[in-house]
């Protein structure tokens, strides 16, 4: 009774719209005049109502119907966070096809997997590098018809017999709306809950990727619930700079901006997303930890340059701000006189330095997709920013965990999302079920039925625990690098490597351990970081190699392994997975070597399997070791280089057995 | 006028390439008793990238100079647009629609990168003093109809990030681009390129090529540059001048230059008599 209720709500709450172009027609009614998309063009900030939206999303869709597009079609979309390609998934919808966004810097190859997987009729592409690629992976697709391109520059010479320019296609399909109009209502009006709204492609750390069918349902519905638990309002401002293939962009920039009627703003290029995001200033707003930590060490390095009394300023009120300003945000108690300084240091320090970093006007931010560091999501939120993490994945669209206002820590990733089930097996290995879950992988039975199961509930292959008393889940690692050490101790890697990486000296680490007596890591370090580090101390080195292997970097290191060791061992269930020996890298980790995903996430079987030479050298005790590595250049030529490696030992505290095994 | 202009055609990639625009006629130039350029004669087509090449010295860098009217030559007439040019001062040939770069790039390190493109629309520019002064009228519908033109240029030559930066904080790679900049921001209809790849990596100078291709592609304008980068020249111009000592010493498609005995000794070195 209870169920059905909820269900009767349910589709009540969301008025019977059920899909995105019935939402974007509803914003082009209720929101006519107000600014939908705005995109930086020319140097200035062009931009489109919700009814100009509406115009060109339908316009485009009649001109893709005179293309003779079909349903079921799938669309390929390619390019960079632009107004025009996000109208072109809702065009897509509109006439029942799917939209496909694909990352824009895959290679070639890459390309031609995805899009002959799915089996693209039609490609978008935002510029002639996209239509180059797609051009020359063309005889391996034998579905592909045709493509539409956006900047005409460099193009105006290929041959046009299936490639469109944008607005041009967009011109004939207003000449033609007579003889399609009527098409388009009626397939726009076939649209149920159960159609497919889109196809996102995983990245894969393992193996190729895999294409994530969504339906409007769990797009609309979970945008509805996330809307809802954060209270998003219309007069949002969010920044589009996160890849349109990845699933977040996807429900930011299309889900619940059009569940909102909110605004979606596009940077000029890639590398103006800073000043663009000053000039902006979203209320919300989604970032991994990286662009964090880059804003940070961006406003620490200038400090230093800046003179004696504004560091001394500086630091005093930064002081203040990490004793209060986490409390403030929090609503706890504080102290009339601390409130007054932080409100002092709010007016001098704090609001212009939020500013500068673009995030002034936030409401709600939020990272995910890596742990955060504690240190950096401290100085945000003693800010005043209201950042907070969350938990998803593409199977799920998005939203799995979420941190409440007012319950935001560094080291969990928040209560249950609204609608969302979680258990935890035996294994340790989080499941959900929510209205989110994905319909299934395209062409991929076997992998659909192993990761779903016929009640729905979804494996994540992470593993992770409720902490007792908050309720909030805490995330340990992926299931399968979760092992045991050769006594039975539990081992995570991840756990450790994150609490290295945490540095802003190490940009990666890699630890080993799983069947062995012990643990022992790869270190990489962050080039930027050190590389100033020693400018400031008249430390010269030619190249990464002699800078990795430098002894006061290796001391330095030895010192952040030592720290982290301490932390570890306070882990009752992790305190096995110490560090006792460890090796900086003579390269850095690259996705071009196939030793990380484009996402950057290590590939941990590639690693162990490329340096075995010096995984055993960390093993048998020996003090240094000579390597070559083969390496890729971004053109595709391969060299090798080589080196020789100190190994260093590592204190380490005595681990709880080990404690009651002397007792 | 007895200029013959050559019927146009179309090249292999699809560009047309026009009749002549601008024909240099015996061209002697002497610094004191240094002959830098020796009787030269050639011509440049309209739309086509013409290159000058040769070894240190040819007298490369004086060829572009005759042209732009920094240098009047002893000798010899320029004909632009099949009427002869008299002597003239370089602002007056910037008027007639020749732009260029420089071989040490010559920007006001001080002001932005936006600043600096705008420096080329000066052409463009017409309100007096007094109205510029006031900034009413003319003077205001002006600069926002040459700031629409500078962003476009740099929105073409993908330096968005940079317009506000300070030239002389940018690494020579950008500098370069950002000469290229305020050149096309004159809207010329021949830009005269001198080295512009000059001291760039790989990837620097990819990218400037693709520039240059996409100028003459977009624009429609001709190109006259000079280049040392033998590999970037034969990708790039659709005829070439070969120099040595301040003498011509090929003239033609790559091609035909790559094979020409004389361009072959001259690079490989041969004693001079």
């Amino acid at each position: 009774m209870r169920e059905e209720l909820e269900l009767a709500q349910s589709s009540q709450a969301t008025d019977g719209l059920m899909s995105i172009p019935a939402l974007m027609r509803r914003n082009a009614e209720r929101f006519a005049g107000k600014a939908a998309y705005r995109e930086k063009e020319f140097g200035i900030w062009q931009c489109w109502t919700w009814s100009e939206a509406r115009e060109e999303i339908e316009t485009l869709a009649l001109g893709l119907l005179t293309l003779g597009i079909k349903e079921g079609d799938f669309v390929a979309i390619i390019g960079r966070n632009r107004p025009y390609l996000y109208w072109s998934m809702v065009a897509a919808q509109m006439v029942g096809a799917v939209p496909v966004p694909v990352y824009k810097d895959s290679a070639a190859e890459e390309m031609a997997y995805v899009l002959a997987h799915c089996g693209a009729r039609f490609v978008i592409a935002e510029d002639q590098e996209q239509v180059d690629k797609v051009i020359d992976v063309q005889d391996q697709l034998p579905n592909f018809e045709h493509m539409v391109y956006l900047d005409p520059r460099g193009l105006r010479k290929y041959d046009h017999t299936a490639l469109h320019q944008f607005q041009k296609l967009q011109t004939e399909g207003r000449a033609q709306r007579l003889a399609h109009e009527a098409e388009l209502e009626a397939r726009t009006g076939r649209l149920t809950y159960d159609s497919t709204c889109v196809m996102l492609y995983t990245s894969g750390t393992t193996g190729k990727p895999k294409g994530v069918v969504l339906s409007n349902r769990n797009v609309i519905q979970t945008s509805k619930n996330s809307v809802d638990f954060d209270s998003l309002r219309a007069d949002e401002n969010i920044l589009a700079y996160l890849p349109m293939a990845w699933v977040g962009d996807f429900i930011f920039s299309v889900g619940q901006a059009m569940w909102c009627g909110f605004c979606v703003n596009c940077p000029e290029s890639e590398d103006t997303m800073v000043t663009d995001l000053r000039e902006i200033g979203p209320t919300y707003f989604f970032a991994p930890p990286a662009v964090f930590e880059s804003q940070l060490t961006n406003v620490m390095i200038r400090m230093e340059d800046a003179g004696r009394f504004k560091q001394w300023l500086f630091r005093k009120y930064m002081a203040h701000a990490k004793k209060v300003g986490g409390k403030i945000l929090d609503g706890h108690s504080v102290g009339p006189l601390d409130r007054l300084n932080y409100a002092l240091g709010n007016l001098f320090i704090y609001g212009p330095l939020k500013d500068t970093l673009g995030l002034g006007r936030v409401r709600v931010g939020y990272t995910a997709g890596e742990a955060i560091g504690p240190e950096l999501f401290e100085f945000y939120r003693s800010l005043g920013i209201n950042l907070k993490q969350l938990y998803g994945q593409t199977e799920a669209t998005v939203f799995i965990t979420l941190q409440p206002n007012g319950e935001v820590r560094a080291d969990t990733v928040g209560v249950p999302a609204p609608e969302v089930e979680i258990k935890i097996e035996d294994s340790g290995e989080i499941f959900y079920r929510s209205p989110g879950v994905f319909v299934e992988y395209l062409n991929n039975p076997e992998s659909t039925a192993s990761t779903k199961d016929a009640e729905n509930w979804v494996a994540t292959g992470d593993a992770g625990f409720f902490e007792e008393g908050s309720g909030h889940l805490r995330i340990i690692d992926r299931i399968k690098d979760v092992g045991k050490l050769a006594d039975g101790r539990m081992f995570a890697p991840k756990f450790v490597e994150n609490k290295l990486k945490f540095y802003p000296d190490i940009l990666e680490a890699v630890v080993f351990g799983n069947g062995r007596d012990r643990c022992v890591a790869f270190i990489n370090i962050d080039l930027k970081a050190v590389g100033n580090w020693a400018e400031r101390n008249n430390i010269a080195y030619a190249s990464y190699q002699e800078l990795a292997g430098h002894p006061r970097v290796l001391e330095t290191i030895q010192g952040h392994v030592e720290e982290v060791n301490r932390s570890v061992a306070e882990d009752p269930m992790l305190s096995g997975c110490q560090i006792h020996r460890f090796l900086v890298l003579h390269k850095e980790l690259d996705a071009d070597d196939g030793e990380m995903t484009r996402t950057k996430k290590v590939r941990r079987v590639v690693v162990a399997d490329k340096f075995k030479d010096l995984v055993d050298a960390l093993y048998d005790g020996s003090k240094t070791v000579s390597t070559t590595t083969e390496v890729t250049y971004e053109d595709g030529r391969k060299g090798s280089i080589s080196a020789t490696l100190e190994l260093r030992d590592v204190a380490v505290l005595p681990t709880l057995s080990q404690q009651v095994a002397a007792e | 006028m007895n200029q013959i202009t050559p019927d146009s055609y179309v090249t292999a990639d699809g560009r047309t390439i026009g009749g002549t625009v601008m024909e240099m006629k015996n061209i002697t130039l002497r610094f004191g008793g240094v002959v830098a350029i020796k009787d030269i004669s050639f011509d440049i087509r309209q739309g086509e990238i013409r290159a000058i090449i040769g070894p240190n010295g040819a007298g490369k860098s004086s060829m572009l100079n005759v042209i732009s009217g920094f240098y009047n030559p002893q000798e010899g007439d320029v004909f632009y647009k099949g009427q002869k040019r008299p002597p003239m001062r370089p602002y007056q040939v910037a008027r007639l629609g020749i732009a260029r770069t420089f071989q040490n790039i010559a920007l006001f390190e001080g002001m932005s990168v936006l600043d600096n493109v705008m420096t080329g629309r000066l052409h463009h520019m017409k309100a007096g003093l007094f109205s510029q002064a006031l900034w009413k009228g003319r003077a205001e519908r002006e600069e926002v109809e040459n700031r629409e033109a500078v962003e476009k240029i740099i929105d073409f030559l993908e330096i968005q990030s940079i317009r506000k930066t300070p030239v002389g904080r940018l690494p020579y790679g950008l500098k370069k681009r950002v000469e290229l900049a305020r050149a096309l921001a004159a809207e010329p209809s021949i830009l005269l390129l001198d080295e512009p790849m000059a001291g760039m990596n790989v990837e620097e100078k990819e990218d400037m090529s693709r520039f240059i291709l996409d100028v003459n592609d977009e624009f429609g304008t001709t190109i006259a540059l000079i280049e040392h980068d033998m590999g970037v020249v034969m990708d790039l111009s659709d005829r070439v001048v070969v120099m040595d000592y301040g003498k011509k010493i090929g003239d033609g498609t790559p091609d035909e230059v790559r094979n020409n005995q004389d361009v072959i000794d001259a690079y490989l070195g041969v004693a001079h008599d």
